[in-house]
C-alpha cells in the first residue's frame, strides 16, 4: 500500500527539524570558533601594535672634544635624562668613525629613554616631575612623539626595552628553519615514496608505519632531550646553535612530512600507476614521472605545514640552549643563536612592563610569518594542481 | 528459529547446491580445449604464431583464478576473450604483460612464452616484455600530461626518438593510426584529460601502439563508451590488426563476432573452448559456450 504525500510529510517533518537543529549546531560551533579567533586576534593586535611604534625626540646634538670623553654632554641637561642610554653609549665610536663630524652641532630625532616612550603611550608615569615639565613642552613644540619603530625589526635583543629587537631571532629562525628543512625534506619525503611505492606490505614495514605515526603524537619537549642527548652530548654540535636547533626540529617534523607526503602519494589513483607500468615504466619512472607531479601540491602542503608547526616551537629549543640572550644577528649556522618563540619567551618572562608590549609584538610578527606561510601552502597547492 | 539454526540454514544456502556440482562436472567432461590449439584454425590467411600459454594457473593467495589454461595466440590477429564476469579473463590478459606482478598475492605456475622466451623466466626483465606487450585498460587512464606528452612520453622514455622532429612524427603517427589526430591536431597542448571518454580511450590506444609493441592487450576498452566511440575502436582494431596482434576482453557477443578472429571462452578460472569465431558463433563444441553465448546462461 502506497502512502500519501501527507503521511510522507508528516513523518518527513520530525527528520527535516532534526537536520535543521543540526545545522544550527554546526553553525554555532563555527561562529564560537570563530569568535575565540577574533578576539584572541584583536587582543594581540591591540597589545602589540605600541610595540611597532617608539617615542623619539628632536634635539640638539654636539659632537665636540668633550662629549666624546663624556657622551652625556652632547645634549642639552634637561632633555638629558629623557633620552635612551643606548643613544650615548656609541656616540665616541661614531665620532671616530666619522671624524666630519666633529665640531659640528646637529638638530636630530633621538631615540627616548623607556619611561618617555611608556609615559606618551599611556601605560605607566614613573618619569620625575621636572622631566616630564620638559616633556611636556617637547610635545607641545612638536619636538616629542611617538614614530614607527625601525629598532625593533633592526636589532636584537637589549636590556633597555626601547633598543630591544626581533631581527636576531628572526635570522635565528630562518637559519633553524633552513637547517630543518634541508634534513628532514628529502628524508621525509624519500621514507614516504619507499613505504608507499617500494616497500612489500609485510609485518616489519606494518610495525615501521604504526611507529612513525605515534612519532607524530610524542610530545615535542622529548624530542628537545633527544637533541640534546645525542647532537651536543654525543655528536659535539655547539649548543644554542640554528644547527643543533633545527637538527632537534627535524626529528619532530619528520614524521608530520612523512605521513602527509604518504597521504599525497596515496591519493594518486592507481590507475595512473597502471597506466605507466603498462607503457614500461619502471617503479622509479613511475614514481618520478607520474606519481610525484601529481602528489607535489600535496607534499609540499604538508611540509610547509610542518614547517609552520616547527617554527612555532619552543619547548625543544629551551632544551637545546636557544633561549640565550642574542644582541647582535649573527649568521652563522653555529654560533648562538635564538629564535622568534623563544624570544617571546624571553621578553614575557621579563618583570619591566615595557617588555609586555613587546612579547604582543612579537607574537604578532610571528603570527604574520606563519599566516604567510600557510598562504604560500594554500597558493602551492592551487597552482600545482591538475586535474585527471 | 533461534540464532544456531538460523546460522545453519544459511550456510546451507551459500554452499554449492548439488545441482551446481553436477553442472561443473559436466564442463570438466566437454571436449578440453585442444591443447590450446584453436578447435578450428582460419585457413585463408597464414597465421604465425605469437603467444603460446601452456598450463598456466594462477592463484590471489589462496583462491586460485586460472586453471591450467593452454592458449595459441596468433599474430595479426584479434583474439576476443569471453564468459561471465569473474571468470578470469582480466586476470589472464594480466599474465601476458605481467601486470599480475603487481599484486603481491599472486603467485603463478605454467608457461607463458612470447618469441620463445618465457616471460616469467628469471632473466625475462618486466619492462622489455611491457614494451611489447601493450595494454589498453578498461578505464581510460590517460596521463594527467597533456595530448601530446601522453603520447610522446613512452617513445622518449624508451629512447626511439631523440630528436623532436621524430618525436613530432611518430606522435602524429600515432595519433592518426589511433584515428584521433584530426579531433586534437589543433589542441595538442590541451590536458589529455580535457577529451570526451571515447577520444581519451582512443588517446590510450595511441599511447600503447606510439611504442610499435607486438602484441596490444584491451581490457574491456569499450565498455564505458557510447555506440559511434564504440564502433570507432572496432575499427580501429580491424586496422590495427595488420600491424599488431591484438587480445581483447568483451562482455558484447556482437562485438565478438564482428571484431574477433578467435575467441576464447573462459568459465570460473578455465577455458572451455577456444575457436575461430566463426565456429565458436554457428557451431559451438559445448553446451555451456553455447549457452553464455545465446545469452541463456545465468
Ligand atoms: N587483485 C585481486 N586480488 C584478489 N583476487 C582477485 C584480484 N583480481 C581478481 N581477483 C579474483 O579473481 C577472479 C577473476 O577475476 P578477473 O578480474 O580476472 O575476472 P574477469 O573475468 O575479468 O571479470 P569481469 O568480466 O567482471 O571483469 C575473481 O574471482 C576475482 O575475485
Ligand atoms: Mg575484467
Amino acid at each position: 500500500m502506497s502512502q500519501s504525500f501527507e503521511e510522507i510529510s508528516a513523518q518527513l517533518k520530525k527528520r527535516h527539524r532534526r537536520s535543521a537543529r543540526m545545522k544550527w549546531m554546526t553553525m554555532g560551533a563555527l561562529i564560537l570558533s570563530a569568535a575565540f579567533l577574533v578576539v584572541f586576534i584583536s587582543d594581540m593586535v591591540v597589545r602589540g601594535w605600541p610595540a611597532f611604534q617608539q617615542a623619539q625626540i628632536q634635539t640638539e646634538v654636539s659632537y665636540n672634544e668633550q662629549s666624546q670623553k663624556l657622551p652625556l654632554a652632547a645634549v642639552d641637561e634637561d632633555v638629558r635624562p629623557l633620552i635612551s642610554r643606548g643613544f650615548f653609549r656609541p656616540l665616541p665610536r661614531r665620532m671616530e668613525n666619522n671624524p666630519a663630524l666633529m665640531g659640528t652641532t646637529q638638530t636630530q630625532w633621538v631615540i627616548a629613554d623607556s619611561r618617555v616612550d611608556q609615559y606618551l603611550k599611556g601605560n605607566e608615569d614613573r618619569l620625575r616631575p621636572a622631566d616630564k615639565e620638559t616633556l611636556q613642552a617637547l610635545v607641545e613644540e612638536g619636538r616629542a612623539e611617538l614614530k614607527f619603530n625601525t629598532t625593533f625589526f633592526t636589532t636584537g635583543d637589549s636590556k633597555m626595552p626601547e633598543l630591544a629587537g626581533i631581527a636576531s631571532a628572526a635570522i635565528g629562525t630562518v637559519m633553524t628553519m633552513l637547517v630543518t628543512m634541508a634534513v628532514c625534506f628529502p628524508i621525509g619525503v624519500m621514507t614516504a615514496v619507499y613505504l608507499e611505492e617500494f616497500a612489500p606490505d609485510n609485518k616489519l614495514t606494518q610495525i615501521i608505519e604504526i611507529n612513525i605515526n605515534n612519532l607524530a603524537a610524542v610530545p615535542s619537549i622529548l624530542f628537545g632531550l633527544l637533541g640534546l642527548a645525542i647532537y651536543i652530548s654525543f655528536f659535539g654540535v655547539p649548543r644554542s646553535s640554528p644547527l643543533v636547533g633545527g637538527l632537534t626540529l627535524a626529528l619532530m617534523t619528520l614524521p608530520v612530512i612523512i605521513i602527509s607526503t604518504r597521504a599525497a602519494l596515496r591519493s594518486v589513483p592507481d590507475s595512473i600507476r597502471h597506466a605507466a607500468f603498462g607503457v614500461g615504466c619502471s617503479r622509479w619512472q613511475v614514481v618520478r614521472d607520474h606519481v610525484l607531479p601529481v602528489s607535489l601540491p600535496g607534499i609540499l602542503t604538508g611540509s610547509i605545514i610542518g614547517l609552520a608547526q616547527a617554527m612555532g616551537e619552543t619547548a625543544p629549543l629551551i632544551i637545546v640552549g636557544m633561549v640565550a640572550f642574542i644582541p647582535d644577528a649573527s649568521i652563522s649556522i653555529t654560533g648562538a643563536s635564538t629564535v622568534m618563540p623563544a624570544q617571546i619567551f624571553t621578553w614575557a618572562s621579563e618583570p619591566n612592563s615595557a617588555f609586555a608590549e613587546k612579547t604582543a609584538g612579537g607574537i604578532l610578527v610571528l603570527l604574520a610569518v606563519l599566516i604567510f606561510l600557510n598562504a604560500l601552502a594554500v597558493w602551492l597547492r592551487n597552482k600545482f594542481e591538475r586535474r585527471w | 528459529m533461534n540464532d544456531t539454526t538460523l546460522q545453519n540454514f544459511q550456510t546451507q544456502q551459500d554452499s554449492p547446491t548439488a545441482s551446481e556440482s553436477a553442472v561443473r562436472t559436466s564442463y570438466n567432461e566437454a571436449p578440453t580445449p585442444n591443447k590450446g590449439q584453436p578447435v578450428t584454425r582460419n585457413e585463408s590467411v597464414e597465421e604465425n604464431l605469437s603467444v603460446r600459454v601452456r598450463d598456466l594457473s594462477l592463484w590471489y593467495g589462496e583462491h586460485q583464478a586460472l586453471d591450467d589454461i593452454s592458449i595459441d595466440i596468433f599474430a595479426n590477429t584479434v583474439t576476443a576473450l569471453i564468459g561471465p564476469s569473474g571468470c578470469g579473463k582480466s586476470t589472464f590478459l594480466r599474465c601476458l604483460n605481467r601486470m599480475n606482478d603487481l599484486i603481491s598475492s599472486v603467485s603463478i605456475k605454467g608457461l607463458v612464452e612470447m618469441d620463445g622466451h618465457d616471460v616469467n623466466a628469471r632473466g625475462m626483465d618486466e619492462v622489455a616484455l611491457r614494451r611489447r606487450v601493450g595494454m589498453v585498460f578498461q578505464k581510460p587512464n590517460p596521463f594527467p600530461k597533456s595530448i601530446y606528452e601522453n603520447v610522446a612520453y613512452a617513445p622518449r622514455m624508451h629512447d626511439m626518438v631523440s630528436r623532436k622532429a621524430d618525436q613530432d612524427e611518430l606522435v602524429e603517427r600515432a595519433l592518426r593510426d589511433a584515428g584521433l589526430w584530426n579531433e586534437v591536431k589543433d589542441k595538442l597542448h590541451e590536458p589529455g584529460t580535457s577529451l570526451s571518454g571515447g577520444q581519451q580511450q582512443r588517446l590510450c590506444i595511441a599511447r600503447a601502439i606510439a611504442v610499435r609493441p607486438d602484441v596490444i592487450l584491451m581490457d574491456e576498452p569499450t565498455s564505458a563508451l557510447d555506440p559511434i566511440s564504440t564502433a570507432t575502436i572496432e575499427d580501429l582494431m580491424d586496422k590495427l590488426k595488420k600491424d599488431f596482434t591484438i587480445v581483447t576482453v568483451t562482455h558484447n557477443m556482437q562485438q565478438a563476432a564482428r571484431v574477433a578472429d578467435y575467441t576464447a571462452f573462459f568459465h570460473l578460472g578455465e577455458m572451455i573452448e577456444y575457436n575461430a569465431t566463426k565456429q565458436m558463433f554457428a557451431n559451438p563444441h559445448t553446451k555451456k559456450a553455447e549457452d553464455y553465448i545465446t545469452g541463456r546462461y545465468g
